[in-house]
């Protein structure tokens, strides 16, 4: 499969712990994926938003602040009403595991712990994007 | 600069005959792990060290605690006199929940308070405003109005404990309502003594609170400073922060010298109104971070000492060796801390304490074993504080002033430090200063670079992190017990925050949120004044930043990676 997976990394509500986020983006982006990155401060809905403008295959989101119980059902809600359900929505950041199982049933393809290495991220996206099939 | 008799020859030519005979030997026997070995931060570390390595340095250069360039310590005796503060951060919910967590840390024998804020009041939004759905006392503990505040000291007495607060960019509004509650309940402002963190540039660098752009945010701090030099002797205005610069990925090279550059910035602000440097300096504060890196971290406090001192004496011409001597407050290293088997977090921990200790910290906040999962229980933080107790009275090494003073080593990376920072000083100075470099993503730029490197490190093995990428368990079946989330929080603060708007004369307060713009207009002025009686109306912190922000407008970063 050609390489052009497009990605979409974004931080929500108030929480400004960047750091992991850049890693991700500068991991995906070195294995020649697409990556745009939002910066801090947006709001479920804008993340959202631009991940439909930007046509991305994979909507990333970090959360730090333990708000992720209140920001993912946002997010959630938001791709189904723009009728994209089916885009893959990542987490990672700092969630409690039953916070993570819990947010793998609403519909959160996968979540990335911290220090998941590097190599470990990019094959978790490869392969998500591989198991979606072509759009 | 006092001589000290050293045959350079003689020990030349006996370290060559050395290297020669007994190394050489066994290394044909045993190779070593590697060809090069080096500090966390890539200092390059050689085999031993002699008297060689710091031939060159004056012993002045060391010298003695209590005495310019400060480098074994601030104080002459150190903790022969006073352990260190041990301040263990903490903040939830309200402030009546709060509250009780102080009263907690304090029976078990914490000597200063460090208040936690939630995402909210860190950004200067009140709690009813939809940016703050889902983070109200979720991070740490919120605070709307001075009710907040009354809540979060009731009974605590504050001439007799020192109050840290952790926060930034709303920073001076937090001062504000921590005057008038010390006006009610009756305290001389001038025994008070604490910190307010304030420190907005290493915001715009790394830890990215921030309300308005970088000009105003510089100007309000300026104004927080020269306030308290005049109001409050004892009360130090800013902490000038390494702490969220390393957390944020940097080296630790780079945390203390991106720190100095700030510093550099603040006291040209400060300057600038007139004010003279000893009348505010001796009050600068800093926080830095203590790695993994036993004797790199030790190092770097002894180092970063020293270059503060040269910057206050040479550069600014301050005469007061009270205002070169750096005092810091230290915070063991929370993003080194691992979910897998997360009960060695506490030795970790320990061991960074000790670098903090060894390195001649003023205060110390020890993190929970269990932060790789949620702010810390009650639990985890009575075994940090234990920590700091065993290290000050059970280990000795609070015993001699600067005990690692004069080890080859030690000196030598001290030495090495100290160079690289003046090196990196120069660069920004040469490309313009450090508000311009902030805006060029130029800092953020370099803290991405290392972050973006110690994963790589990681995921190669390159930096061993214990039970991530050496002796992982496999089977391990987390058993935490994590703090819990009270889910009427949010109801319960807002409230309180209804009530006093209800109860307050909205007129008097839009009188003075009308005075407050026009001394926000005219940079001559002191913000702190006009603050302090909004706050005392009734004002919220939303009210004041919301207004500000309609005139100074709001800041957006350009992001890098």
């Amino acid at each position: 499969m050609a390489e052009n997976i497009r990605v979409l990394l974004a931080k929500v509500g108030l929480d400004g712990h960047d750091r992991g986020v850049r890693v991700v983006a500068r991991c995906l982006r070195d294995a020649g994926m697409d990556v745009i990155y939002t910066g801090l401060h947006r709001t479920p809905e804008e993340v959202v938003d631009a991940a439909i403008q930007e046509d991305v295959d994979v909507l990333g989101v970090s959360l730090l602040s333990g708000a992720h119980m209140t920001a993912f059902p946002r997010i959630i809600k938001r791709l189904g009403e723009k009728g994209v359900g089916d885009m893959i929505l990542l987490g990672g950041g700092v969630i409690p595991d039953e916070d993570v199982t819990k947010l793998k049933q609403m519909g959160v393809a996968d979540i990335l712990l911290q220090d998941t290495p590097p190599n470990v991220i990019v094959d978790t996206v490869r392969r998500l994007v591989r198991d979606r099939g072509a759009r | 600069m006092i001589k000290i008799d050293l045959d350079t020859a003689a020990l030349e030519k006996e370290v060559r005959d050395w290297d020669q005979n007994e190394v050489k030997s066994f290394l044909a026997k045993q190779r070593e792990k590697k060809d090069q070995f080096y500090t966390s931060g890539g200092f390059p570390v050689k085999r031993v060290y002699t008297a060689l390595d710091v031939k060159d340095t004056p012993l002045d250069d060391v010298g003695l605690p209590g005495r310019f360039p400060f480098t074994r310590g601030p104080y002459p005796t150190m903790y022969r006199s006073r352990n260190w503060t041990m301040r263990q951060i903490a903040g939830f919910g309200t402030g009546e929940d709060t509250n009780k967590r102080f009263k907690y840390l304090i029976s078990q024998g914490q000597t200063g308070l460090s208040v936690d804020f939630d995402m909210p009041t860190l950004m200067g939004y009140d709690s009813d405003h939809p940016m703050s759905e889902g983070e109200v006392g979720r991070e740490g503990v919120a605070i709307d109005t001075v009710a907040d505040m009354e809540a979060l000291f009731d009974q605590i007495d504050l001439e007799k404990i020192s109050v840290s607060m952790t926060i930034n960019p709303s920073a001076w509004i937090l001062l504000a309502m921590y005057v008038v509650l010390a006006e009610k309940r009756g305290f001389d402002l001038n025994k008070l003594s604490g910190t307010i963190q304030a420190d907005i540039l290493k915001e715009y660098m790394a830890q990215k609170e921030y309300c308005f752009p970088i000009e105003p945010s510089v100007r309000i701090v300026r104004d927080c400073i020269t306030y308290c030099a005049r109001n409050m002797k004892r009360y130090n205005p800013i902490n000038i922060s390494g702490y969220h610069i390393s957390e944020a990925g940097s080296s630790p090279l780079h945390e203390v010298a991106f720190t100095l550059c700030n510093l550099i910035t603040y006291v040209e602000e400060v300057t600038k109104t007139g004010m003279k440097v000893d009348e505010f300096a001796p009050r600068l504060a800093f926080f830095f971070v203590c790695q993994n890196d036993f004797f790199e971290e030790i190092a770097k406090f002894r180092a970063v000492r020293r270059a503060y001192a040269r910057i206050l004496r040479d550069r600014f011409g301050a005469k007061n060796p009270e205002s070169m001597r750096l005092r810091f407050h230290c915070q063991t290293a929370a993003a080194s801390l691992t979910r897998p088997q997360y009960k060695i977090n506490i030795i970790r921990t320990a061991f960074q304490a000790l670098s903090a200790v060894l390195g001649g910290a003023q205060s110390l906040h020890t993190n929970g074993m269990d932060e790789a999962f949620a702010i810390p229980t009650e639990e985890a933080m009575k075994i940090a504080l234990r920590t700091q107790q065993i290290i000050a009275d059970e280990t000795g090494a609070a015993n001699v002033v600067d005990p690692l003073g004069g080890s080859y080593f030690l000196e030598s990376l001290t030495n090495d430090y100290e160079k690289k920072i003046f090196e990196i000083i120069e660069e920004v100075d040469k490309l313009g200063g450090t508000i311009k470099l902030i805006r060029e993503s130029w800092f953020q730029k370099h803290i991405a670079d290392y972050a973006y490197e110690t994963a790589l490190k990681k995921q190669t093995g390159d930096k061993t992190v214990i039970g991530v990428n050496a002796y992982v368990d496999k089977d391990e079946k987390f058993d935490v017990e994590l703090h819990p989330h009270d889910p009427t929080t949010e109801e319960r603060q807002i409230k309180r925050l209804q009530r006093v708007r209800k109860e307050r004369d909205n007129a008097k307060v839009n009188a003075l949120l009308e005075q407050l713009v026009q001394v926000a207009e005219d940079e001559s002025k002191n913000i702190m004044p006009v603050t302090i009686e909004l706050v005392r109306a009734g004002a919220s912190m939303g009210d004041i930043i919301e207004r500000l922000k309609k005139l100074w407008g709001t800041y957006r970063e350009n992001p890098v990676f």
